[in-house]
């Protein structure tokens, strides 16, 4: 059975048309991600995905049931963390989560084993008020709060936004912890680099799936021969790249800039001949793997 | 060697018995992209906050712009400028209203005001919108305006909060294409990210730990000396080590 079914949905605010013709499926037992910037629709399609708010048109259906219809019922069986930190800023920890426990009619210690991993961290800060908690903490109760009812999907709407690089990859070895249990988990990420610790990704961009596959597939599937090129200035680079009559792409990509040239074959020795006829010094140039964002700027492109 | 643009030696600051910032020493050259990284918590906000001339050190030495932080903090915010992912523009004012606001804080005159609001615009390719309200603008326009708007008065440093948060990966791209073209023009850009591959857009990065600094240097000889191939695995072993993270 699919997890999550969702076929041909459309959702407008006034004249905004945050999500056009979405078709999705989600198998039981993925760790799938949603991978997108602000504004791409990621997190209507989540409230839709959690009953919050009803489509214009299209199905929904999420554990098997209509998600219009079955919405009460379904409430039960989903945990959701939302993109704004939603826990109460004056009460403590551990009155949060016996809080969210209440709602479901649920205990803390009834579903001890579950939450173990993740609030076994806090417990030392069980009295401390959630506002007054750093941004990893706070992260780490609302997952708490959100699986307190055993849920069976679990959904986390931009859970790693704004926190840094030790606290994202322990939140995402969290996850995958959880996921290996056969828990169903979707998120949504601006950041391109969590794509590959996903099963499967769809890439959204301005309300639209651009392409759903394996984070493998989507780079296997680039179609483009890509070259990083470095230069003493990378500014003067840039424009010198960008005037060259068979450039198809220049982007800035860390210390290189990533390069994509209209022809299938080139020899790079020309391109840097040319850069250097440009005045630029220091000319690198080599073949490389694109990844998950280059792939995504190059759907963006077209 | 170029000229220094920021120097600081043992930078302190305390709050109560609590070292925020702990004896910092580096220096930022004229032109420079400077990347300043490091966990929640680790004391960038503090260091900068001081660096910016609005909070003073407990001990310690800095200078700004050649300005002593202890005594020319005004001289020092004269000669910045500041933009933060949080709050740069007034949401309720328009893209020409929040220019002409900036400009009139920054001091320049009516009559620069009108030339550099033209130019601005015709730049970022705002003219459908430039009477329109800045709430109804994309993030990415938001934030490339607001970068902008905080170097119209030709700073010597500018200071980088985080600005590229959320947003969609072409637009961060012509983000960091308005540094390298503000570096290039001679002004020193101080940048702090999330992203790690960001670091690599940075002539230099410091790495900051539990309010010391544990690395600094070009992103290749970091990765170099720490055997890493990114700049998050140089961040990630050092950051695990800290005392004060999450």
């Amino acid at each position: 059975m699919a997890a999550i079914e969702i076929d041909s949905v459309d959702k407008s605010f006034g004249k905004i048309r945050a999500l056009q013709d979405v078709s999705v499926t989600i198998e039981d037992g993925e760790l799938f991600g949603f991978i997108g910037p602000d504004g791409a629709g990621k997190t209507t399609l989540f409230r839709i995905i959690t009953t919050l708010i009803k489509p214009d048109s299209g199905r929904v259906s999420v554990l098997g049931r209509n998600a219009i219809d079955h919405y009460y019922e379904l409430r039960a069986l989903l945990g959701y963390m939302p993109g704004k930190f939603s826990l109460y800023s004056d009460l403590s920890v551990r009155e949060n989560i016996d809080f969210f426990a209440g709602v479901f009619k649920t205990t803390l210690q009834e579903n001890y084993e579950l939450v173990e991993p993740i609030y076994s961290q806090l417990e030392k800060f069980e009295n401390r008020l959630a506002g007054a908690l750093s941004g990893g903490m706070k992260q780490k109760l609302a997952l708490s709060c959100a699986l307190i009812h055993k849920p069976k999907l679990l959904v986390l709407d931009e859970p790693t936004t704004g926190v840094d690089a030790v606290s994202r990859q322990e939140f995402w070895n969290m996850l995958q912890d959880l996921n290996k249990k056969g828990l169903t988990i979707i998120i949504s990420t601006p950041y391109m680099d969590e794509a590959e610790k996903c099963e499967r990704v769809a890439l959204i961009d301005e309300g639209k799936i651009m392409q759903i596959d394996t984070p493998q597939n989507i780079v296997r599937s680039f179609g483009k021969v890509l070259y990083a090129v470095k230069a003493k200035n990378a500014y003067n680079l840039i424009n010198a790249l960008r005037d060259f009559e068979h450039a198809e792409s220049v982007q800035p990509f860390g210390e290189y800039l990533h390069y994509i040239d209209k022809r299938d074959e080139i020899d790079t020795n020309e391109i840097v001949r040319y850069l250097e006829s440009a005045g630029i010094k220091d000319v690198e140039m080599h073949k490389i793997e694109p990844v998950i964002e280059d792939s995504f700027i190059r759907l963006m492109s077209k | 060697m170029r000229d220094s643009v920021i120097v600081t030696k043992n930078l302190t600051r305390k709050f109560g018995d609590f070292a925020a910032v702990d004896k910092i020493s580096f220096d930022v050259k004229k032109g420079e992209i400077f990347g300043f990284l490091g966990a929640n918590g680790a004391g960038k906000t503090t260091a900068i906050r001081m660096l910016i001339g609005v909070l003073k050190p407990t001990s310690g030495e800095a200078t700004v712009a050649g300005h002593d932080v202890y005594k020319e903090s005004e001289a020092i915010k004269r000669e910045i400028g500041y933009m933060s992912q949080k709050f740069s523009l007034y949401q309720d004012l328009t893209v020409q209203e929040n220019i002409r606001l900036y400009g009139g804080i920054y001091g320049l005159s009516m009559k620069s005001i009108r030339e550099k609001s033209d130019e601005l615009v015709e730049i970022l390719g705002l003219q459908d919108v430039r009477h329109k309200r800045i709430s109804s603008l994309p993030l990415g326009w938001k934030q490339k305006l607001a970068f902008s708007v905080a170097i119209m008065h030709e700073p010597a440093i500018v200071f980088l909060d985080e600005p590229t948060g959320g947003v969609d990966p072409i637009i961060r791209r012509q983000f960091w294409e308005l540094i390298y073209k503000t570096s290039n023009e001679g002004t020193t850009v101080f940048v702090t990210t999330h992203y790690m591959d960001e670091a690599e857009y940075c002539d230099r990065v410091t790495i900051m730990v539990d309010g010391r600094i544990e690395a600094i240097g070009r992103p290749n000889e970091l990765k170099e000396k720490f055997s890493a191939s990114d700049i998050e695995d140089v961040f990630v072993e050092l950051a695990r080590g800290a005392k004060r993270a999450d």
